[in-house]
């Protein structure tokens, strides 16, 4: 266990542009770190400045008490499982996964054992004598897995080692992956452009964009708690509905995209000085108008698409230029093109200052949101 | 009536399912028309004349069966041929081939201006073997030649190098492996370069030094490369030709006639095709041989793709 701590990193790798500026972060030992982001916004790019691949041209990377930015990956302790898995096209998947062991002199029966254990826990016991390329694209990457997991190092990188999974295989491995480094203790650094994978296996998650950090938190509180309009709507799925909404200081209500007026109560009235936002909500915010709704806060949309996820329904609308989208619980029988009264809450909206993309509020109603286990008989 | 129904069905089906073979014959045509008028025909000529006796024209005259192959298994010069041949092959390709890799290997490194030391490297394929033949001539003259003034430099004892019988085999190789080494050093240098960076990234991870990735990594994701460097720079050696013919002219006291030198002199000097001939298939039977046992042996420690 050792903790990882970036001051103020930044990489360029043509002197000019930034691929990566600004990176503060300490992962805790112990810790599964997520980051997260799109495509091309940089993720690869701090992983290998880790793992010492590539150089840091500007900021101080700490692993453990160390300063470590000219330390060689060697002596970083750390394993790291590469995107497109780097194995050795020549050696069997045996000698894969206990090359390193071989190159740090582990004794020959102690390297059967653990190639033996590893390989039992990642199914890949049966392919132990192949080579790589008479794998799968999944089986090489569990074989990738097994030979970072297999060095016991305190630290793990991970590059998105589930991306060629089919759905279900993922899932478990999710779930074993996180096991594995609960019990070994490991500081788990994993890069992924999932979201699911981010919200389920972290236990704080960087969102990366641009290569600028977005935000830095647990994955629930990202979730509630977005700080701007990128990060509200890349996490989440679907994700979070946003529209342009214009302050009437007069009327103390908001206009969302011309269409929807939604009040707002007295205590925050300080919200009025902002005249230009961003209005966003949750999907499973929107719900259906009731006869108690007034009639302000009502909107009758059409859906233009509706799918129904057993049991969940999600249709979507334009609202002022924008697709957004609605999720329901249950099977409701909506057809494409009916009217749909619809009604959002004061309380769901989350608002961002249009000029700073800063959040100026968060949704307060948290459905089924539950403080404490004493719900449990 | 039912019989001969039966065969033209038979010889339809032939006929159809001959096809493959049929298309791919019409593409191969032109490479085989080549081949006949270049390789297949001279080559059973060859062998044609070498159980004859041969006129000045080199047509056969008188059928003398193997005795061409038993007078030249007897031959006291043939036998030193076949010893020139086989330490020139030991003296060249080996060091050829080490020399080549270790050139590769070092204009591998990611270094600023390695591309003028890939280009100087490789430089030695777009020379022909007579110029660069006359140049090594000027290098090993006995009194203005650079070699000997260097050994005067340094105070050492100078060296007859072409007139010499001891050094003349020795020579003429290092002119050979000079020669060779750019073609090695290129095709080496492609297939160090196709190997994949990130297998050294994860080696290093692991802490492997550069010795252990050069045993464990790169030696074995090379060998196909080195494979075929090497039986191609066996048949080279085997074959070697103008070197010789510019620089010592199979001499001195035949120290550096190797086979092909000598079934030139038999032909063309002595006009005895029959026993040129004789020695042709001989050392193609050599070449075939080495060959076969090279694919055997060598390739079982090939790593393909
Ligand atoms: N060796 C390089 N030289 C120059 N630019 C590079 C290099 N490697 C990456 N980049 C650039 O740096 C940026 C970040 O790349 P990086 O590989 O870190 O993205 P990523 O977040 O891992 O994306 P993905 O999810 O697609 O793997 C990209 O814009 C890329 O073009
Ligand atoms: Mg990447």
């Amino acid at each position: 266990m050792k903790k990882v701590e970036l001051l103020n990193v930044s990489k360029t790798y043509d002197k000019k542009t930034e691929v990566i500026s600004n990176i503060n972060v300490t992962i805790e030992p112990g810790e599964f770190f997520v980051l997260v982001g799109p495509s091309g916004c940089g993720k690869s790019t701090m992983l290998r400045m880790i793992a010492g691949l590539e150089d840091i041209t500007g900021g101080i990377l700490r692993i453990g008490e160390k300063e470590a930015n000219h330390l060689p990956p060697s002596k970083r302790d750390i394993s790291m499982v590469f995107q497109n898995y780097a194995l050795y096209p020549h050696l069997t998947v045996m000698e894969n996964i206990v090359f390193g062991l071989h190159v740090k002199k582990i004794p020959k029966l102690e390297r059967k054992t653990r190639c033996n254990d590893v390989a039992a826990m990642l199914g890949l016991s049966e392919y132990l004598n192949r080579k790589p390329r008479e794998l799968s694209g999944g089986q090489r990457q569990r074989v990738a897995l097994a030979r970072a997991i297999v060095n016991e190092a305190p630290i793990c990188l991970m590059d998105e080692p589930l991306s060629n999974l089919d759905a279900k295989l993922r899932a478990h491995m999710r779930s074993e992956i996180r096991q594995i480094q609960r019990r070994l203790g490991i500081t788990m650094i994993y890069v992924t452009h999932d979201q699911v994978e981010a919200m389920t296996m972290g236990d704080r998650i960087m969102i990366l964009h641009d290569g600028k950090i977005q935000q830095i938190g647990k994955p629930i509180d990202i979730y509630n708690h977005p700080a701007n309009p990128f990060v509200a709507t890349f996490i989440g799925s679907p994700p979070m509905n946003i529209a342009e909404g214009v302050m009437n200081e007069m009327q103390s209500e908001i206009l969302i995209a011309d269409i929807c007026k939604i009040k707002i109560p007295d205590e925050d009235s300080r919200l009025l000085q902002t005249k230009q936002v961003l209005v966003g909500i949750r999907p499973e915010h929107i719900k259906a108008a009731s006869k108690e709704t007034s009639h302000e806060s009502r909107m009758v949309v059409e859906a233009i698409n509706v799918e129904i996820l057993g049991n969940e329904t999600i249709f979507s609308f334009k609202v002022g230029g924008h697709e957004w989208m609605a999720k329901w619980n249950g099977q409701w029988r909506l057809q494409v093109g009916d009217r749909i009264p619809i009604q959002m809450k004061y309380e769901s909206i989350c608002l961002f200052d249009r000029k700073t993309n800063e959040r100026i509020k968060a949704p307060t109603d948290i459905e089924n949101f539950i403080l404490d286990k004493e719900v449990f008989l | 009536m039912k019989e001969s129904s039966v065969s033209l069905l038979a010889k339809s089906s032939i006929w159809k399912k001959s096809l493959n073979a049929r298309t791919a014959l019409l593409y191969l045509f032109p490479s085989i028309l080549l081949f006949s008028v270049f390789v297949f025909y001279p080559m059973f000529r060859t062998i044609y004349l070498s159980f004859f006796l041969t006129d000045q024209h080199g047509s056969a005259a008188l059928f003398v069966g193997l005795e061409n192959y038993t007078y030249l298994l007897e031959s006291q010069a043939f036998r030193n041929s076949i010893k020139a041949t086989i330490l020139f092959v030991l003296y060249t390709v080996p060091a050829g081939v080490i020399l080549a890799l270790f050139l590769a290997l070092i204009a591998n490194e990611k270094l600023r201006g390695i591309g003028f030391f890939r280009t100087i490297y490789s430089s030695t394929m777009g020379i022909s073997v007579a110029a660069s033949s006359v140049v090594w001539l000027f290098l090993f003259h006995p009194s203005v030649g650079m070699f000997n003034r260097f050994l005067s430099l340094m105070n050492l004892p100078e060296v007859q190098w072409l007139l010499d019988p001891d050094w003349a085999l020795l020579s003429v190789s290092i002119s050979t492996i000079w020669l060779n080494t750019g073609f090695s050093f290129l095709i080496l240098l492609g297939g160090l370069q196709n190997i994949d960076g990130y297998l050294y990234e994860s080696a290093k991870i692991d802490g492997a030094g550069y010795w252990y990735q050069l045993r464990r990594i790169t030696i074995p994701m090379l060998s196909p490369t080195l494979f075929f460097i090497i039986t191609i720079s066996l048949i080279n050696a085997f074959q070697s030709f103008g070197q010789i013919d510019i620089l010592t002219k199979g001499g001195p006291s035949q120290a550096t006639n190797l086979i092909v030198y000598s079934i030139y002199r038999e032909a063309f000097v002595n006009y005895q095709f029959g026993t040129a001939s004789a020695q042709a298939v001989f050392l193609f039977l050599c070449i075939l041989i080495v060959t076969i046992l090279q694919f055997k042996f060598g390739e079982r420690k090939v790593h393909y793709q």
